[in-house]
């Protein structure tokens, strides 16, 4: 026997009462495993945007069209680097439900502009030299278990071809992948050629225009000029960085931020004081037992880390069961969703913190009772007095 | 010259309860030679309880001089007492007070934990124990599955388990019927007389009593009567 096992069997010593504990632990790093690594996914693609890229979409809203032709008006803009453009497609593959992250695009400039997204030379070329050709990220390949020159239909849930068809069909040219921005390899890419000369609407326009700049000390000029060339004409455009476009989209569906982190502090608040209670009277059910110890010489400060050990025991049990269930669910749903919200897997760093607020949760929970585990004495203990 | 196991010099306790302040004794002297068998008795309240507290280091005295073993103890620290009275002193009480989540190996272990022994070494002493008190065979059981007698004997195992020199015992018998107590009774005498250990049992049971060397009837917080057994 060690101390280590005697930590272990008092806090098996009532056993429903530790299951109860562990569980509402493990709900409470379930969650924030879960949130916290959903909000790392969510703001990922805005942190890993370069700084140089910029973004212009309709004022009104981003899923108005604009005149493809302001990309040549856009391109004049003085410190201008490379104009590409794209639209939504609205794809899906086989199934409704099998939504891609799919946009029409102009291939030659899209990769000037996003010059992180890497495949080979080859397939490059293949996409630049076939109309029909699709380039789709990692992520989605995998998923959907695509090779290049794989012949595949994609339909669209918002357009129709000219012959009253709503399935495209394309043949893989190439398979990218963009290290600094994960969340693009769940994405697929159609030439917007292809895509504008066989829609029955929207011809000729687009979601929005990315562009580069030759410094990003020259950004919000060149922002300010954009939208200032399109003002009061009958598509004003917003531009900015990419970074702050990702973060005002991700704002549209609420201050994710601000929900998550209410969520996980209620959750932990409650937690503590249920944690914390118990233990207090776990302890003080055991102050015979405490006192005991102490007659047989173990000092105030072993009773001390005896109980403080057990409180993190049981925090770090829990956390552990929380955070990895959380992984597990969250790999499923990242395989499910094929990054369309970035990489929902979970972090190092999001169980390192896990791991951190365990301890913390620990310390916390175990510091009351440890405290009157030190103090306690011994003849009020065995109730002598 | 006789070696004291404990000496006790005008040690005087009291406790302040409300606006009260309570006197359990005043001025109290006491020899206790080494290997002594000694039995306190006294009514309730009369200080039984407390003075066998402040000879285990587990109370302390308002003024007055503790010594054990010609040490002063009383002005020692809590961790200082705590590792006196892990070397020197084994305690057994009237309930046992044993670990309900461990075997009686492992209760026996318990005071061996703060040693610098191998776990082979403590598995050893603990075996020794247990067959000291007739337990061997009952080491993996738990205390809910023994007697009384049985759980007095595990304290009693693991109030010898690191060799201390001295024993002492509140109401050892207190919950044990005639046969039991007897038996517990005589591994008390057995470890005095055969292992030298110095015994002081607190006890109202005049049979308990009757196995000590001699009896010390404390009353108020007075002796008021030196009885002489052997």
């Amino acid at each position: 026997m060690n101390q280590g096992l005697l930590v272990a069997k008092n806090l098996g010593r009532r056993k429903l009462r530790t299951i109860l504990l562990l569980v509402a632990i493990f709900i409470a790093f379930f969650l924030y495993g879960g949130l916290e690594s959903f909000q790392r996914a969510f703001y990922a693609s805005s942190d890993a945007a370069a700084s140089d890229r910029l973004i212009s979409v309709n004022k009104v809203n981003f899923t108005l069209p604009l005149p493809v032709s302001y990309a040549a008006r856009i391109a004049a803009v003085d410190g201008v680097k490379h104009v590409t453009y794209q639209n939504w497609f609205g794809g899906y593959y086989q199934d409704p439900k099998e939504v891609l992250f799919m946009f029409a695009a102009e291939p030659a400039s899209y990769l000037d502009v996003y010059s992180d997204v890497v495949m080979p030379a080859a397939q490059r070329q293949a996409w630049l030299a076939d109309r029909g050709g699709l380039i789709v990220g990692r992520t989605a390949a995998d998923k959907y278990h695509w090779k290049v020159g794989d012949h595949i239909p994609i339909s669209s849930n918002i357009y129709s071809r000219s012959n009253g068809s709503h399935t495209w069909d394309f043949t893989i040219s190439g398979i990218f992948t963009d290290a600094n921005e994960k969340a693009r390899e769940g994405m697929v890419l159609m030439r917007h050629d292809y895509f504008d000369e066989s829609v029955t609407f929207g011809r000729d326009t687009v979601n929005m225009f990315m562009f580069t700049t030759t410094s990003t000390q020259l950004n919000d000029r060149i922002a300010k000029a954009i939208d200032a060339q399109f003002a009061n004409s009958p598509d004003e455009t917003t531009t900015d960085t990419a970074a702050a476009f990702n973060r005002a989209f991700a704002a549209q569906l609420g201050n994710i931020a601000l929900i998550i982190t209410l969520v996980v502090a209620t959750a932990f608040a409650a937690i503590l004081l249920i944690v914390g209670n118990t233990l207090v009277m776990s302890v003080r059910e055991r102050t015979r037992e405490i006192a005991v110890l102490k007659t047989l010489g173990f000092s105030g400060t072993t009773i001390l880390a005896q109980i403080l050990a057990e409180s993190l025991l049981l925090a770090l049990l829990g956390a552990l069961l929380g955070l990895g269930f959380a992984a597990l669910l969250l790999k499923l749903i990242s395989s499910i969703t094929a990054g369309f919200v970035g990489s929902l897997l979970m972090s190092w760093p999001v169980f390192a913190a896990g791991i951190g607020w365990a301890v913390l949760l620990g310390l916390v929970t175990g510091a009351i009772p440890a405290w009157s585990g030190l103090r306690l004495r011994i003849a009020a203990g065995l109730g002598r007095r | 010259m006789t070696a004291f196991s404990f000496q006790l010099r005008q040690v005087s306790k009291r406790f302040v309860k409300g606006k009260e302040t309570i006197t359990i004794f005043d001025g109290l002297d006491l020899d206790i030679p080494a290997q002594d068998y000694v039995a306190i008795m006294g009514p309730s309240g009369s200080g039984k309880t407390t003075l066998l507290n402040v000879l285990g280091g587990i109370d302390h005295i308002s003024s007055g001089e503790v010594y054990f073993d010609g040490k002063r103890v009383d002005t020692l620290s809590e961790s200082q007492l705590s590792r006196w009275r892990a070397a020197n002193v084994g305690f057994i009480f009237q309930f046992y007070n044993l670990m309900p989540v461990l075997t009686a190996a492992q209760n026996v272990e318990l005071p061996l934990l703060l040693t610098k022994l191998s776990r082979k070494e403590r598995q050893k002493n603990v075996a020794t124990a247990l067959e000291l008190v007739n337990l061997a065979d009952r080491a993996k059981h738990y205390p809910r599955e023994m007697s009384g007698g049985q759980q007095q004997r595990v304290a009693i195992a693991r109030a010898i388990v690191s060799d201390p020199q001295v024993l002492l015992c509140d109401e050892p018998t207190g919950d044990l019927d005639r046969t039991t107590a007897d038996e517990v009774l005589a591994i008390l005498a057995l470890l005095n007389r055969e292992h030298g250990k110095t015994v002081v049992v607190v006890t109202h049971d005049p049979e308990a009593a009757s196995h000590a060397k001699r009896t010390l009837h404390l009353n108020k917080g007075v002796f008021v009567e030196r009885t002489k057994l052997t």
